[in-house]
């Protein structure tokens, strides 16, 4: 089965939010890099793009033809997406051990994992 | 309860189970278990009972599901995963199939489900309960029973929750995600009564079976045979009975003996887990004299494995038997446990027995709007009005 795992940075540190980031130790940083290749190695994963901060996002909607565009991303800032992979996996229990092992899933984000819609 | 009552409770999941083995799917395999147990209803009264009624059910539900798919073109592709199902029928036994209840229970609690679609899932597709029957127990109306069943099935086709027994990693976790649905399953039959707790009981067993070498399993069956011997001395006409006053000759014989097996199985594996520990506790509130330090020392252990305030309470309470109330009390003092009704009634309690009656009377209208059980309410209101308004 093929899962999108949608990666929420919540309050995690990242190299986006220097001062954040720079409370942690150099081997916490190096791990967090560490832990982001080998997940992108990890067979049946395709890598998505990392994403700017949710203040750089813009949400538009169309209303009766109008286009309306908002500052900011669509959903709490602090719940907007961070990023995103594609994982061909087994099944559920193996999407569930790879979100285990994004870094936001255990630095104050999360990991929403979402089977991919076949038509 | 007539013949073909008594298999379908002894057999339903086990025919479900194998039936969703087979074909891989939730309802075609509910609705072909329920065409099979429908003919049997109608034929073995007639005919009598085949010599292997579970494996003339799977193989009658099957041959119905294959015709179902036979007419249903989209289901084709399933068609060759039932070709090496082909068993001649006379030689046919319940080992023609593979049992595939753990596999089934294990999906039904699996943690992408939420815990009240666990449950439901759980008694219907094991238990063979109704929907309506479900609903009842859980005080919902049977149109919201229906959908959160629906969900559920939806949400293990479409998210690829796996039909196993989780890997030897993953077990640990994901067992005792199992033992805490059907202890839920239990509580509830056993405040309501009846059904749910005979039917918790029944998993219970089947999961001893089914994992003979997990001592946990073992302690959970025992936990649930030694709370249940006490169902009919634990209300007097309508009114709460503490354990210490219940009327003993109304404890179930039966089902103290069968707890206490059980947990002499968890004991020969060494089990030491969770509920393990509380069937232990269990079996000596079951002593005719109860020796509080050894249960205080169960609870000790129970709280280290736990963290949880809940087992500090149930430690406290014991601890005061065995020392003292004011030994007791100092524990519950520390406890981080504002809104829990037991907390405030435990305080009052021991809180009374140190002659601090005015303390004591303040607890208890500190439980008081905690509580929602009639019975519990009067018995509370029993006390308060016992320390003089």
């Amino acid at each position: 089965m093929k899962y999108v795992l949608l990666i929420h940075q919540g309050t995690t540190p990242t190299p986006a939010t220097p001062e954040e980031w720079a409370k942690l130790s150099p081997e916490e940083q190096q791990q967090v890099y560490a832990d982001y290749q080998a997940i992108n190695q990890t067979p049946g994963v395709t890598p998505g793009t990392g994403l700017q901060l949710p203040e750089t996002a813009t949400t538009v909607r169309v209303q009766d033809g109008r286009t309306l565009t908002t500052d900011g991303p669509f959903a709490e800032t602090k719940e907007a997406l961070g990023g995103w992979l594609v994982y061909d996996a087994e099944d559920l229990d193996a999407a569930i051990e790879l979100a285990s092992r994004i870094p936001a899933a255990r630095m104050g984000g999360a990991v929403e994992i979402r089977p991919v819609a076949e038509w | 309860m007539t013949q073909v009552e008594t298999v379908y409770r002894d057999h339903w999941g086990r025919v479900v189970a194998t039936l969703i083995g087979l074909l891989g799917d939730f309802d075609l395999a509910e609705e072909a278990a329920q065409e099979a147990f429908a003919l049997a209803a109608e034929r073995w009264p007639r005919d009598g009972a085949p010599s292997h009624p579970a494996a003339w059910l799977i193989a009658t539900g099957r041959n119905r599901a294959i015709d179902r798919i036979r007419r249903d073109r989209t289901y084709q592709s399933k068609l060759q995963l039932l070709e090496p199902y082909a068993p001649v029928e006379d030689d046919m036994d319940e080992t023609t199939f593979p049992d595939e209840r753990l596999e089934l229970l294990f999906t039904c609690c699996h943690p992408a489900l939420s815990l009240d679609a666990q449950v439901a899932l759980t008694l219907r597709t094991l238990g063979g309960l109704t929907t309506e029957q479900i609903a009842r127990a859980f005080l919902v109306p049977e149109p919201t029973m229906a959908q959160r069943l629906v969900r559920a099935k939806h949400k293990i086709a479409a998210a690829g929750i796996p039909f196993r027994v989780p890997p030897p990693h993953l077990l640990p976790d994901r067992l005792s995600a199992v033992l805490a649905t059907i202890y839920l399953i239990f509580n509830q039959g056993y405040t309501s009564g009846g059904v749910l707790a005979d039917e918790a009981i029944r998993l219970g067993t089947a999961l001893t079976v089914l994992m003979p070498d997990e001592p946990e399993p073992f302690g959970l069956l025992s936990l649930m045979l030694l709370q249940d011997a006490r169902r009919d001395a634990r209300l007097r006409d309508g009114q709460l009975v503490l354990l210490a006053d219940q009327d003993r000759s109304l404890w179930d014989a039966g089902r103290i003996a069968a707890g206490t097996g059980a947990l002499g199985r968890a004991r020969a594996m060494h089990g030491r887990g969770p509920y393990v520990l509380q069937a232990e506790i269990a079996a000596l509130h079951a002593e005719p004299e109860r020796d509080w330090t050894r249960i205080a020392a169960l609870y000790a252990e129970l709280a280290t494995l736990t963290g949880s305030p809940v087992v500090e309470l149930n430690r406290a309470v014991a601890v005061a038997e065995a020392e003292g109330a004011d030994a007791g009390l100092r524990i519950v003092d520390g406890l981080d446990l504002d809104g829990y009704r037991y907390l405030h009634t435990t305080r009052a309690e021991l809180l009374r027995r140190l002659g601090r009656t005015a303390e004591a009377r303040d607890a208890y209208l500190r439980a008081l709007p905690l509580i929602s059980d009639p019975p519990e309410r009067r018995f509370v209101e029993e006390r308060l009005a016992a320390l003089g308004a």
